[in-house]
């Protein structure tokens, strides 16, 4: 049979003028009880007007149910000792004595003296100086994880580069091209507005193919895959190293530059100007579409000017570029991966940090390619 | 809001499990786990349930605390369908250990004690952390490891930590998985007297899962055996000892069995 939980109750009872007061305690004092709705408000209200008065006369008798809380809530009421007269049942009285026993002040959280935290300071320099170091580390095993396997191309790790192009480059096809398409059209709208105030509607095929293909193709599409497989490449590691898997791997006596960075540089290397082409295929077709309906420029006349408009040679460095952001996402993501501490915290951080990195770094490459190869193809 | 406190007598056990069926869909193919399973646990008690790998010892407990949904039967705990044990108040009617802890690794020890009277929202501040801290030092925890993060703790402390954690709304049924899986031999020794004494002194219903024999041998005042897809016994440990059935015989009376019944000729406790 249920039996209804009811509420903690605390009354003061003036029996005769020389008598001491008597407090009458009773209902549930449990957790449960306690925070039912709005039940903490009355019951914080009654504490207060009975007021500590270690004198009067304390009767527990009547109460139904004690758990640790509730007698943390008297003893905590009583200044932490014992009322002058106190009846009450010899179990509650024991989990009374607990609580008794065991109060004790909190623990003060050590805070950081102003020493400590410009010992931080250069703390934080060391570790930027410890991320350089890893980062030149990972480059170089990569340039001799590479030359190993131009001497021994059959001894290379195929599958595993054939499994990350498929799950890098193929799975990332719907959205790189949605979102290219998507891009294509918003951008040959608003060009669109500023050329027909200016009678220039046939130079959108010069904007468009310019921006789509040097530019917004790749950046669009290694952003993408940097959200995508970066924080991917990163959690599968920091997962290995949480798991104990790369330690397994070390005590095999298996080079993890070998298995792991090398197989995901190769493969992102591979797919990202496959992947650039195929989003610049569909930004184009976007911008064709939108400048088709917006300034009734033909794709008949939109495919027959990209030619005369960009020269070749800027997919060749769209591509060019791409293959090094791919290379760079990769070792970025693996660089924090293999940085991730057993623990899952760390894991977090370590993913949230790459997919940063990762962005960050493609859009500092891409300025050092606007800026090297200025005075080509434009 | 009067939540609902049930009076458990020996007619209305802390967990009543009947008919109970579980079956798991793998590869196009039906498994069954558990077959019209019966189970009736009684206040005060300290079940352990051992049996074979896959005899869905785990999934048992996952079920008696709502985790899990079973194909066809009732699965009651302190009077409530175990399905509406997820809702309001569910860390004042059940604690669960989890094997490895399950600490939240962003909290820090005693934020993690204190997170179910925190969600509450209603206590003050000073309470919850007295309340915690009392938690803290019943697990056998000095003070001064309150503020440290999860991952700068040994696997015995976790446990602990874990333990306190689930105590801290004292919730009169505590549920124990694995409780010495993973700890040395001393901490294991320590962890079962912490188990034993605050068995005693809170009166808590205590239900384990364990493939420890000295643990089992140690706290159980009653083993449940599962095989054959159900209980095929449920007595004190003696009694189930003296059951004739393969399994138990291959578990109990093995040379790891036998080790572990030497405790049982030592310390011959009541039941």
């Amino acid at each position: 049979m249920p039996e209804a939980s009811s509420p903690p109750i605390i009354e003061r009872q003036r029996l005769t003028a020389d008598a001491p007061d008597r407090v009458a305690v009773t209902g549930h004092w449990t957790a449960a009880a306690v925070s039912a709705s709005g039940q903490w408000d009355s019951l914080a209200g009654a504490l207060d007007q009975v007021g500590p008065s270690l004198d009067a006369h304390w009767d527990l008798g009547a109460l139904r149910r004690l758990d640790h809380l509730g007698a943390q809530i008297l003893w905590n009421h009583w200044g932490r000792q014992w009322p002058g007269q106190l009846v009450v049942s010899v179990e509650h009285r024991a989990v009374l004595e607990r609580v008794a026993r065991l109060s004790v002040p909190p623990p003060v959280p050590r805070r950081r003296s102003i020493w400590e935290r410009f010992l931080g300071l250069g703390n934080f320099l060391l570790v930027l100086v410890d991320h350089l170091r890893d980062a030149v580390a990972l480059i170089g095993q990569l340039v001799l994880d590479i030359a190993r396997l131009a001497r021994a191309p059959r001894q290379g790790p195929w599958r595993d580069i054939s499994g990350h192009v498929y799950h890098i480059g193929a799975t990332a096809l719907p959205i790189t091209a949605m979102v290219g398409f998507l891009i294509g059209v918003v951008l040959a709208y608003l060009t669109s507005q500023q050329l027909r105030q200016f009678g220039a509607e046939i130079y959108i095929v010069n904007i468009l193919g310019l921006s789509l293909v040097r530019e917004l193709g790749p950046v669009l599409a290694a952003v993408l895959i940097a959200g995508r497989s970066g924080s991917a490449i990163t959690a599968q590691i920091g997962v290995m190293r949480v798991t104990e898997e790369l330690d397994a791997m070390k005590v095999m006596g298996i080079s993890q530059g070998f298995r792991l960075v090398l197989p995901r540089a190769i493969a992102l290397a591979l797919a990202m100007p496959l992947l650039t082409l195929w989003t610049t295929l569909a930004a184009l077709i976007g911008g064709m579409l939108a400048a088709d309906l917006a300034l009734g420029i033909t794709p008949a006349y939109f495919v027959n000017n990209l030619p005369r408009a960009v020269q070749v040679s800027n997919l060749w460095l769209a591509m060019g570029k791409s293959a090094v952001f791919g290379i760079m996402i990769a070792l970025v993501g693996c660089h924090y991966g293999l940085r991730v501490k057993p623990n899952t915290e760390s894991l977090g951080q370590g993913t949230t940090a790459s997919v940063v990195t990762s962005i960050t770094v493609v859009i500092l490459i891409d300025a050092l390619f606007a800026v090297l190869f200025k005075n080509i193809g434009i | 809001m009067t939540s609902t406190v049930p009076a458990v007598t020996a007619a209305h056990p802390v967990i009543d499990i009947r008919g109970l069926w579980t079956v798991f869909h793998q590869a196009g193919v039906d498994i069954v786990v558990h077959k019209d399973l019966q189970l009736q646990v009684a206040s005060g008690e300290m079940l352990s349930l051992v049996g074979g790998s896959g005899t869905g010892k785990t999934v048992l407990l996952r079920q008696i605390l709502g985790l899990a949904r079973p194909a066809r039967g009732t699965v009651t705990v302190l009077g409530e369908s175990a399905e509406q044990m997820g809702r309001q108040g569910a860390s004042s009617r059940v604690g669960m250990l989890f094997q490895h802890g399950a600490l939240y690794s962003a909290f820090t020890v005693l934020e993690n004690i204190a997170f179910a009277l925190r969600e509450l929202k209603c206590l003050p501040d000073e309470l919850i952390r007295d309340a915690a801290l009392l938690k803290l030092q019943m697990v056998g925890l000095d003070v001064k490891h309150a503020h440290k993060m999860p991952s700068e703790l040994s696997g015995g402390m976790i446990k602990r930590v874990a333990l306190a954690r689930a105590l801290i709304m004292d919730p009169p049924l505590l549920l124990l998985d694995e409780p010495t899986a993973g700890l040395d031999p001393d901490s294991s020794d320590e962890f079962c007297a912490l188990l034993r004494s605050l068995h005693r002194e809170l009166g808590l219903t205590v239900v384990m899962v364990t493939h420890d024999l000295d643990t089992l041998f140690e706290l159980s005042t009653r083993v449940a055996v599962l095989a054959d897809q159900r209980v095929i016994v449920n007595a004190p440990p003696r009694e189930v000892v003296a059951f004739a059935h393969p399994f138990i015989h291959h578990f109990f009376l093995g040379e790891r069995g036998q080790r572990a019944m030497e405790l049982l000729r030592e310390y011959p406790f009541v039941v």
